[in-house]
């Protein structure tokens, strides 16, 4: 068995100095440094300098030091394809990105839909993973969307929320129940919002440019039909629901009106949703296909938009790793799915350099925001939390190039694109799970 | 003793019982007053009374019974009644009879009483008002069952001697439960604090109105209460429709002994009937020093003889006829 990273080395002490303290859950933009114990965050801010430090003192250089960032949708091959991806690989991903938490979804094989797996999946992460992982547990057995998992006990078992994953749940009397169900459990529902019968022979969004390519198109309707049904099923049950990324503006304002009406709603975004559109799609990249599809340049503006007006709250990678043999494919053949750990916080970052969305936003979306609305510790720097943190280098411009990407596939969409800023070090429970080689 | 009553007063003055919703609260301690004599009866050798002799009754089933049929079949005969069970829901259900034909074909047999159950709510009361005896609701659909409910006030009142001020949790699928309903009606009518526990997908949505205290934590809901009512989950809501599945509703929502002990220590513990074991039960409980389920049973077979008494006092050719 290989060692447990996730864990604190007992009695360690950790000083990071002379850096910029960014933390979205106070608003924290100072100089600064952060002072670690057995694992936990002890002191933040000007107090800590390097006279605190000692041989584990790191110089930040005034690099940036954030909260590590959680991810709320990830996909892994394990267990099941493990040729695609492990936790292990994942997390070796996640750690190179500055993701220091992730969910992984229950699309498995077998799915995620039993206490066993849950278990099964908590202890796999514990024992090979460099991050944090929190499974999510699937809402109906074996993803049929016909009948309802156990989820009080997926719960207890440490299941951070129910989804069917790729899949809709499309059955209004099922999911009526599940949402009064999961009230009672106080358990989060997720779902991705798509009306199956009209997204079917879809494989990008419908419209001018699909028309053109030939091939079939999903309309924006068919997420917003779904949403707007589930929105009317969140006020009759009172559930938590989290709309997993929405892609389209009308889907954007369902949410609004949703939220001003006081439902418990969320939402979130892909990033692949905020940084590209429709055309990027060119001459048939298959890695350009993922569900919900690439929409139009409006689309992408109204979903930057919702990020920095606080109408979605989280931005998520939808890291979906597929092997060649799945993309390699003419297009309406390909899997949909895209490469997203290695590359969520520099396509974050772009955002922020942009002037789009404020630095601080941005992180917001992909720190404490997901933290919070899974109930879980991280996601900030303050002092009694688990030590979960990133150095950035805010400015390094670097190139995306498939063979340096962690993760056991390379289907990046960002192939060849160029970013500006990357995680140096990042530090999971006080240990040093990822620093970039700067020689190359 | 009977003999002496008989001429004052009639116990109700209906001869129909459709359900609690008709039955004021005297009516209600008039019948359970009937019933603890039908209770001393019944624990003699000479069981047998004269009461209902040359009276007709039928138990006219169209949803399959054990327990409430044949306790209605000895009610009957212990009162000197000749008695008929039909079971119609092989027979002439399939033959295509509406429920109406059934009706008026039996009562041009001239029964005095008819003891109806059906699985649609509703349907005994249509039943009442084509025929020419007395009905008796032995169970409508999602509706009403009202001589469980007085058998349970029975329970209870002879065990605590009173009904007015007791906390009542009544547990489980409360959404498709008749038994539920009319025990809600007749505890809050003779002043009992009503409360329902269960998961959200087995209550109905607007169980706010219906004036009881509503849980979906059993701990919360038993705690400091009377009397734990436990209800039967029917099998085909269990595997992910209503309620994920046995485990999970056991885990959650079963009475065993560590739920238990939210309620008070002298609480006591019933269940119509028939229990899952296991399921919304554990056995420990069932059959545990607290558990009054046998006894239920008891009261069942006064209960219904209390109702076949009082109701054939207002037919004709009854002691209270018009």
């Amino acid at each position: 068995m290989t060692p447990t990273h996730t864990q604190p080395v007992d009695g360690q002490r950790r000083v990071l100095y002379n850096a910029r303290l960014i933390d979205a859950s106070d608003g924290r933009d100072e100089i600064g440094g952060v002072l670690i114990e057995d694992g936990v965050i002890r002191e933040v801010g000007p107090t800590v300098t390097a006279d605190a430090a000692n041989a584990n003192g790191i110089d930040c250089s005034g690099r940036v030091v954030i909260p590590g960032l959680v991810d709320m949708r990830v996909f892994t091959g394990e267990p099941g394809n493990e040729h695609r991806e492990t936790l292990a690989t994942a997390s070796e991903a996640a750690a190179a990105g500055g993701v220091t938490t992730f969910c992984c979804m229950p699309d498995t094989d077998p799915v995620i839909d039993d206490i066993a797996l849950v278990d099964f999946i908590r202890r796999r992460a514990r024992d090979t993973a460099l991050v944090r992982v929190h499974p999510m547990a699937a809402l109906t057995k074996g993803l049929a969307g016909t009948e309802m998992t156990e989820f009080g006990l997926l719960s207890e078992a440490g299941a951070v929320a129910v989804t069917d994953g790729r899949n809709c749940v499309a059955d209004a009397l099922l999911l009526r129940r599940a949402m009064s169900y999961a009230k009672d459990c106080d358990v989060l529902i997720v779902q991705h919002t798509q009306e199956p019968s009209l997204a079917e022979h879809g494989v990008m969004n419908e419209g001018e440019v699909s028309m053109r390519l030939g091939l079939p198109g999903m309309p924006s309707a068919a997420e917003v039909i779904l949403l707007e049904r589930d929105l009317r099923l969140v006020e009759l049950t009172g559930a938590k629901y989290h709309a997993a990324h929405i892609s389209c503006l009308p889907a954007l304002n369902a949410v609004r009106r949703a939220k001003d009406k006081g439902l418990p709603v969320t939402c979130g975004v892909s990033i692949n949703n905020l940084t590209l559109n429709e055309n990027d799609i060119g001459p048939y990249r298959t890695f350009l296909k993922v569900s919900p599809p690439l929409r139009t340049e409006d689309d992408r503006r109204a979903m930057v938009e919702g990020i920095a007006d606080g109408s979605i709250d989280v931005i998520v990678s939808d890291h979906d790793p597929q092997d060649p043999d799945t993309k390699r494919r003419p297009f309406a053949e390909a899997a949909f799915g895209a490469n997203g750990l290695d590359t969520l916080l520099p396509a974050a970052l772009r955002l922020a350099h942009n002037g789009d969305v404020p630095l601080i936003r941005v992180l917001e979306c992909v720190t404490v925001a997901p933290a919070r609305l899974l109930h879980l510790d991280g996601g900030t720097l303050q002092p009694g939390r688990p030590a979960d943190m990133v150095i950035v280098d805010l400015n390094l411009p670097w190139v995306v190039t498939p063979e340096e990407l962690k993760s056991k596939s390379k289907n990046t969409p960002f192939e060849d694109r160029q970013f500006e800023g990357r995680a140096d070090i990042t530090i999971v429970a006080g240990r040093i799970v990822h620093r970039r080689d700067r020689t190359g | 003793m009977n003999a002496e009553n008989r001429r004052s007063e009639p116990i109700v003055a209906q001869t129909h019982l459709l359900g609690i919703e008709a039955l004021s609260p005297r009516d209600i301690s008039a019948l359970l007053d009937l019933s603890d004599t039908y209770v001393e009866l019944n624990r003699q050798i000479d069981k047998k009374q004269s009461n209902l002799r040359g009276r007709t009754q039928i138990n006219l089933f169209f949803e399959a019974s054990t327990r409430t049929q044949s306790s209605f079949e000895l009610a009957g005969k212990r009162l000197g009644a000749d008695v008929m069970n039909m079971s119609v829901s092989a027979s002439s259900v399939k033959k295509g009879e509406t429920v109406l034909d059934t009706a008026m074909t039996l009562n041009a047999m001239h029964p005095d009483l008819l003891i109806v159950r059906h699985h649609m709510a509703g349907a005994v009361e249509l039943l009442s008002q084509k025929v020419n005896c007395s009905v008796i609701n032995a169970g409508d659909g999602s509706h009403e069952h009202p001589t469980q409910a007085l058998l349970d006030a029975l329970t209870i009142r002879r065990r605590k001697g009173r009904l007015q001020g007791l906390i009542v949790a009544i547990c489980g699928d409360i959404l498709h439960s008749r038994v539920a309903r009319s025990n809600i009606l007749l505890l809050q009518a003779m002043g009992a604090r009503v409360r329902i526990v269960a998961p959200s997908t087995l209550l109905p949505s607007a169980a706010g109105k219906l004036g009881v205290e509503v849980f979906t934590n059993m701990a919360e809901g038993l705690a400091g209460c009377d009397i734990v009512m436990m209800l039967r989950l029917q099998q085909e809501r269990m595997n992910g429709s209503f309620v994920p599945s046995t485990r999970e509703y056991f885990h959650f929502f079963g009475l065993d002994e560590a739920k238990l002990a939210y309620a008070k220590p002298d609480a006591l513990v019933m269940h119509p009937g028939p229990m899952n074991r296991g399921i919304e039960i554990d056995s420990m409980v069932a059959d545990g020093m607290r558990s009054v389920i046998h006894e239920q049973v008891e009261m069942g077979v006064a209960v219904r003889m209390a109702v076949l008494d009082a109701l054939s006092r207002n037919l004709p050719g009854g002691d209270n006829a018009p």
